[in-house]
This record gives C-alpha cells, sequence and structure tokens, in this order.
C-alpha cells in the first residue's frame, strides 16, 4: 500500500453501499407488509434487519481497520468531523419536527378546540373546556393518568447528565493516557446507560398498565410517546455505540492525539442528553 | 504538497461491467450515475405528465379514470422534484464541485456511493405502489391528511419509499458540504469560490435542515394511520393543519432546494458566453444566503386559505415578499453582467438567457401569490400550476439543460451537436410556454388544479395547453439522441471546452481523467 504521509485517502470500491441499500429497502419493504397484513412481512423485516446489521458492522469494521492502519490523514478526520456534526444537525431537525407538532398541539390546536376560537369549537365540541394535559375532545371519557416528572424522569434526568460527566472523566483520561481510568469510566457510562433504557422502560409499563396512557391517549399520548419513543432509540443507539467505543478502547484503539471514533460518540451522547432535557422540561414538568 | 492516497491494494483487480457501477467511490462515475439516472426519472415523469395533459386536452372525460388521475398528478410531482431534479443537481454536484475546488474526490466517497444507489431503490418502491391494490398515492405530493390516509396498500410504500429518498439527499448533502468545507484546493477561500460551489453548500444546509422534517411528518402519517396516534386528528386534541405546517416549514426551503443550484449554473454559463466575469459576485452569495435564511420563515404562505390568524397570514405575506429583493439582486446581476459584453449565443447561453426571462416570470407570478388577499382567489387553480411550473421547467430544468450542453465536452471528451442543440432549445422554449402560458388565463379564470375535469369554458387554453405539453415533451427525445451521439463520438472537446470559461474544471483534460487533482493545484 502506497502511504503518502499526509495524503487524502480516497477508498477504492466498496461493497457495503449497495448491500445496505438492500438491506434497508428489504427492512422498511417488510414494516409496510407487516403494516398492511400481508404475510411475507416479517420474514421480510427480519431478512433486513439482519442484512443491515451485517452491513453496519462490516462498513464500521472497514473504518475501524482503516483508522488503525493509519490511513487517514489530518484532512480525512476533519472530513468524518463535519460528517458526524452535520448528520446530529439532521437529528436535531428530525426531533424538532416533534417538538413543533407538541408546541402547536399545546399554544394553538387544543386552546382553539376548547373554546378560543368560538367557530371551531362550537361547531364541533360545544361547551368543551381542555387543557394540558388532554387526550383531546373525542376522548373526554376516557380515565388515565398522565406522567409527572416525578420520580423516575427525575431520577433518569440525573442518570443521563451524571454520563455525560463520566464520558467527559474518559475522554480527559484519554487524552492524558490514563488507561485504566478511560476503561472504568467508559464502562461507568455504559451503565448508566443501559440503566436509563431500563428505567424507561418500566416508565412504559408503569404508563400502560397503570396510568392508562398509551400511544393512543389523543395528542398527550401521541407527543409523549413519540418524543421519548424515539428518544429511547436514540439512547439504545447511543449505548452501542459507546458500548462498542469501550471495547475498542480495551483493544487500544485510540491515541490521546487521535482518536476521532471515540469523540463522535461523546458527540453522539450529549445531543441525546441535550435532547433529554428538552424533553424533561417540555414534556414532563411544563 | 500533499498527494492522495489511492487504495492501491484493490487497484489492480478494479472491477468491470455492473460491478464497477454498484461499487464505485468515484465522484465522475457516481456524477454520471445520478446524471443518467435522473434523466430516465424525468422520462418517466414526463410521460405521467403527458397522461394528464391528454386527459385534460378536452372536457370530459376520456383517457383515464379520475383516481389514475389522480395518481399520476401526485406521481409527476414526486418523481419530478425527488427523482429527477434533485438527483440531477446533486450529479452535477458530484461531478463539478471537486473539479471546481480542486479536490482530489469528495470528502466521503463510500458515502457517496450509498447516496446514489438508495435512490434506485427508493423509486423502485414508489413506482410499484402503482401496481398496488387501491393504486399509488393520489392525494396529491403533499400528502395531506386526512386525505392521504385513505390511500390503499400503497400508504405505507410511499411513507418509507420517501424516507428512503430522504435520508439519500441528506447523506449527499453531508458529503457535499465536507467536500467544500474541507477539500478546497490551498488558496481557494470561500470567497473565490465558483458560484455554483456556494449555491450548493448553502443548499445542501437547507436540504440537512428540512429534509429530516420531512421526515417526522410523514412518520406522524404513519403513526397516525397503524397507532391511533392524533396529530392530525382534532378528535383527539391535535389538528390537520399541522401536518401543513410542519410539511411547508419542510415544503418551502426544499423549493429553494430546486432553484438555488441552477442560479450557481446560471452564474456559471452567463459569464462564459458574455466573456465578462459576473457582476456583483459577492452580491450574489450574499442574496443566495438572504434567499435561504428567508426560506425558512415564509412557509404559511402555502397555506393562506386554511384559516390562519390574521397575524399569522400579515407575517407570512410580508416576509415572503421579501424573498423579491434579493432574487431581484440576482436577476440584476445576471442582466449587468451581460451588459456590453461579447455575446455568443451557444445552447448553453440560449437555455441561460431563457431561464432569467422566465424564471423572472415565475417569480412576478410568486409575487402575485403572495399576497394574501389576492391568493384567496388564485389558491389551487392553474394559476399556481403555472406559477411553479415556470420556476421549475423554465427554471430548475433549463438549468439543468444549460449545465448538461455546457459541461458535456469535459464529461465526455466530445463536443454535442450544435445544431440539434439549437433546435432542442427552440422547441423547447416555444412549447414551454405554449403550454404553461395558457394556465395563467386558465387560474385566474377559475380553473382548479389536480381535477381530469373541466367546464367548457376553459376548453381552448387547455387544448393549447395540452399542444404545448406533447411538443415539449417529444422535443427532449432530440436531447436523449444528442446525448448518445455525444458519448459516442464527435468533435474532439479542448480542455478549456469554450472559448470565455474560466475555473479549475477548464485545466484538466477533456474527458476529465478518472482521477483528477490527485496533487491539489495551488490557487493564487
Amino acid at each position: 500500500m502506497a502511504q503518502a504521509e499526509g495524503g487524502y485517502y480516497v477508498p477504492h470500491g466498496s461493497n457495503w453501499p449497495i448491500i445496505g441499500s438492500v438491506g434497508l429497502t428489504a427492512l422498511v419493504v417488510g414494516i409496510a407488509l407487516y403494516l398492511e397484513g400481508i404475510g411475507a412481512g416479517p420474514y421480510v423485516l427480519a431478512a433486513g434487519v439482519l442484512i443491515t446489521a451485517w452491513m453496519v458492522v462490516g462498513w464500521f469494521g472497514d473504518v475501524v481497520r482503516e483508522g488503525v492502519k493509519g490511513l487517514y490523514s489530518d484532512q480525512v478526520d476533519r472530513s468524518l468531523r463535519w460528517g458526524m456534526i452535520w448528520f446530529i444537525f439532521s437529528e436535531i431537525m428530525f426531533f424538532a419536527a416533534f417538538f413543533g407538532a407538541l408546541f402547536y398541539a399545546r399554544a394553538l390546536s387544543v386552546p382553539w378546540l376548547s373554546g378560543e376560537d368560538p367557530a371551531t369549537s362550537r361547531l364541533l365540541w360545544d361547551s368543551m373546556v381542555l387543557s394540558w394535559p388532554t387526550a383531546g375532545p373525542g376522548m373526554a371519557d376516557l380515565e388515565w393518568k398522565p406522567m409527572g416528572p416525578w420520580p423516575l424522569p427525575t431520577i433518569n434526568t440525573l442518570i443521563l447528565l451524571t454520563s455525560g460527566m463520566t464520558l467527559t472523566i474518559a475522554h480527559h483520561a484519554l487524552k492524558e493516557g490514563h488507561r485504566g481510568k478511560l476503561i472504568a469510566y467508559m464502562w461507568a457510562t455504559v451503565a448508566l446507560g443501559t440503566i436509563f433504557i431500563a428505567f424507561q422502560s418500566y416508565e412504559y409499563y408503569h404508563a400502560y398498565v397503570d396510568l392508562n396512557l398509551r400511544l393512543d391517549t389523543g395528542i398527550y399520548g401521541s407527543t409523549f410517546f413519540m418524543l421519548t419513543g424515539f428518544h429511547g432509540m436514540h439512547v439504545l443507539i447511543g449505548t452501542i455505540m459507546l458500548l462498542v467505543i469501550t471495547l475498542r478502547c480495551m483493544k487500544g484503539h485510540f491515541r490521546p492525539e487521535s482518536h476521532f471514533g471515540f469523540e463522535a460518540t461523546a458527540w453522539y451522547w450529549h445531543f441525546v442528553d441535550v435532547v433529554w432535557l428538552g424533553l424533561y422540561i417540555f414534556v414532563y414538568i411544563l | 504538497m500533499t498527494a492522495t492516497t489511492q487504495d492501491h491494494a484493490h487497484h489492480e483487480a478494479e472491477p468491470t461491467g455492473l460491478k464497477r457501477w454498484l461499487v464505485t467511490t468515484n465522484h465522475k462515475d457516481i456524477g454520471s450515475m445520478y446524471l443518467l439516472f435522473s434523466l430516465a426519472m424525468f422520462l418517466v415523469g414526463g410521460a405521467m405528465a403527458l397522461v394528464i395533459r391528454a386527459e385534460l386536452f378536452q372536457p370530459g372525460l376520456q383517457v383515464v379514470d379520475p383516481y389514475f388521475f389522480n395518481q399520476m398528478t401526485t406521481m409527476h410531482a414526486l418523481v419530478m422534484i425527488f427523482g429527477a431534479v434533485m438527483p440531477a443537481f446533486t450529479g452535477l454536484a458530484n461531478w463539478m464541485i471537486p473539479l471546481m475546488v480542486g479536490a482530489p474526490d469528495m470528502a466521503l466517497p463510500r458515502m457517496n456511493n450509498w447516496s446514489f444507489w438508495l435512490l434506485p431503490f427508493g423509486f423502485a418502491i414508489l413506482l410499484s405502489t402503482l401496481f398496488m391494490p387501491g393504486g399509488g398515492p393520489a392525494g396529491g405530493w403533499t400528502m395531506y391528511p386526512p386525505l392521504m390516509l385513505q390511500t390503499g396498500t400503497a400508504f405505507p410504500f410511499v411513507i418509507f419509499a420517501i424516507h428512503v429518498l430522504g435520508i439519500s439527499s441528506i447523506m449527499g448533502s453531508i458529503n457535499v458540504i465536507a467536500t467544500i468545507l474541507n477539500m478546497r484546493a490551498p488558496g481557494m477561500t470561500l470567497m473565490k469560490m465558483p458560484l455554483f460551489v456556494w449555491t450548493w453548500l448553502i443548499t445542501a444546509y437547507l436540504m440537512i435542515a428540512v429534509m429530516p422534517v420531512l421526515a417526522g411528518a410523514i412518520t406522524m402519517l404513519l403513526t397516525d394511520q397503524y397507532f391511533g396516534t392524533t396529530f392530525f386528528s382534532a378528535a383527539g386534541g391535535g389538528d390537520p393543519v399541522l401536518y401543513q405546517h410542519i410539511f411547508w416549514f419542510f415544503g418551502h426551503p426544499e423549493v429553494y432546494i430546486l432553484i438555488l443550484p441552477a442560479f450557481g449554473i446560471i452564474s456559471t454559463i452567463i459569464p462564459t458566453f458574455a466573456r465578462k466575469p459576473l457582476f456583483g459576485y459577492s452580491s450574489m452569495v450574499y442574496a443566495t444566503a438572504s434567499i435561504a435564511f428567508l426560506s425558512f420563515i415564509v412557509w404559511a404562505h402555502h397555506m393562506f386559505t386554511v384559516g390562519m390568524p390574521v397575524a399569522g397570514v400579515l407575517f407570512f405575506m410580508y416576509a415572503t415578499m421579501l424573498i423579491a429583493v434579493p432574487t431581484g439582486v440576482k436577476v440584476f446581476n445576471w442582466v449587468a453582467t451581460m451588459w456590453r459584453g461579447a455575446m455568443t449565443f451557444e445552447t448553453p447561453m440560449l437555455f441561460a438567457l431563457a431561464f432569467v426571462f422566465l424564471f423572472t416570470i415565475g417569480g412576478f407570478s410568486g409575487l402575485m401569490l403572495a399576497i394574501a388577499p389576492a391568493d384567496f382567489q388564485y389558491h389551487d387553480t392553474y394559476f399556481v400550476v403555472a406559477h411553479f411550473h415556470y420556476v421549475l421547467v423554465t427554471g430548475a430544468v433549463f438549468a439543468i439543460l444549460a449545465a448538461a450542453y455546457y459541461w458535456l465536452p469535459k464529461w465526455t471528451g466530445h463536443m454535442y451537436n450544435e445544431r440539434l442543440g439549437q433546435w432542442h432549445f427552440w422547441l423547447s422554449v416555444i412549447f414551454v410556454n405554449v403550454l404553461f402560458f395558457p394556465q395563467h388565463f386558465l387560474g385566474l379564470a377559475g380553473m382548479p388544479r389536480r381535477i381530469p375535469d373541466y367546464s367548457v369554458q376553459f376548453a381552448d387554453w387547455n387544448m393549447i395547453s395540452s399542444i404545448g405539453g406533447f411538443g415539449f415533451g417529444f422535443a427532449q427525445l432530440i436531447f436523449v439522441y444528442l446525448l448518445w451521439q455525444c458519448i459516442r463520438g464527435g468533435q474532439k472537446a479542448e480542455a478549456r471546452a469554450w472559448e470565455g470559461a474560466e475555473g479549475l474544471e477548464w485545466e484538466v483534460p477533456s474527458p476529465a481523467p478518472h482521477h483528477t487533482f490527485d496533487t491539489p493545484p495551488v490557487i493564487r
């Protein structure tokens, strides 16, 4: 391999993108078939998940191997950084759509339905008074309770904030070359992420069983479960990323001056953290 | 100077045939695939348009049943937007941005391949819905609930197809931004970049900002349909209008995604054939950025008739009119570039000139639509159809054709057949006006859009419009033939194929070798 020092690494041909296209297509077609009740759905979906997972493992494996070989110059490193930054920005905008739905419901559609705009409410649900949280005028007789901020969501907030701290401590340890400290704090971060997921699973169980709060409990249930659900999926992905990074730390893949894989994962984790703070304030407290 | 590291281990066994295209990481290969895919989709979407125009040739129902007509209007839009125009621009970005900034390739070459290959898969899903029980989506490309929720089996397939296309666009845009920010040759400062690169930088930003919002909107449609959420149902405290807000928060930046790279192309071509540098380079950059900013705060002008608070209507009306200012700066600069230039009128320049005239007509009709009280009359009429076809066909598509003619010598190494190019241009520009100009009259007279039948007083202009449609459609076959001819052979193109052309892409031979700028050039 002719390696010009500091050159820009342009990989030559890769099978992973086309495998990823097939996998992603099978995955979404499988879900669509399942939703339409067509028998092959689950099998196509399973195939899609397996192929996509194979692609993710293989593609990232290639990148890790190239990185460890030292093929990535500073300039490649910067490309990867820009890539990750803009990917996270796209994720923020994805969440923005759901936050937008929440704000719209709370600031506009629910007040309008409850008489602030007489033309709407009088024609449809006269004399209905709504407040937040609500399942909407069509489910006025439904018995359910909203999810309060105490105790689990607040504990989960502390857990995520702590995980951000342990991750930062691990990062400093990596930069200062304290291998033992790095690995210990990485495992702590993974553990905190896992506990968060466990608590949130219990929270969902509690919502469905004790509070009768479900995905179809009107606009409150819709926004609550979609926002916290998508966030939970991101925590899951982030925890898997942290786990992989922890194992890579143990293998000694990272150097104090060069460890972009670590940093990208840390950025992602902080992003997940910040989104949670938004959720905690706007979904649970206010 | 730093050199590029090619992965030589695989170099000897460089794949050939189909495999080459499946696994390629080369920006020129991927750019070519994007452009050819876009042409194929342009013809598919065009065929759908001809079904629409055939049905509208006369009042009454002759050719297709109304439900299929609605599928055609919906699919025509989705195919043209996500299949023809956006991939064409991404293809141009792939081919030209690394050449223009002196980079060896795109910043993230493998992801580049994935961005492209998701498109054929996404469109396979989308187009297959036409053959499903209940047919394809028929509620319009905007997919408003509750109408969209009445789609048959196709419903989740449409949603997921758009997710796949969105993922492709986001990855493509991330690549463009990383390339522009990180891969410029030494000395290529931001304010020395060609304007096409600038417009694409801003376009890519818009795409990363709004494609995820579309993904959110259609995900809510999906969960409303299958999982009982009530985002868009008043009974549950939601609101169908919420969908429109979220959709158009994506939709309005989207229409600038479809036009900003066109501005960049026109700003490249006019100086070449006027043999003068672009007038007001930095004002062009600032105007593009202003348009991008404004695009985020004007979305509700698509929904003036929905029943918004009057303060909202006024805000969106004035903000929309403000866009005329930076757009006017651009048109002024193009005209000023030509002022006292030594002009010649090869095909790319003809398309660019037609762009300046006809896009401006589309801009003016946009200004009319921005006036809320007037829009109450124009909303959902053929006037809107005329407006956005002027900006998208004589705007975006003409710019793409201009770009194709302009850079074909660089891509193929051959000059295209100028005589055929002129025929293509003149037939296109005449028929496109026969096609769309009467639609202004139809709309002002009250003909609604997306309806297969109409009252007899609209018959004459509809017939004329349909004649224009078929003329324009078949004129594009000249381009297909010309392209085929140009790829196969023809007069050898020089490195600087056009006398007045400036820019790094003209410093490399024609056709551009498979690998260019392995060692970055130095820009003084």
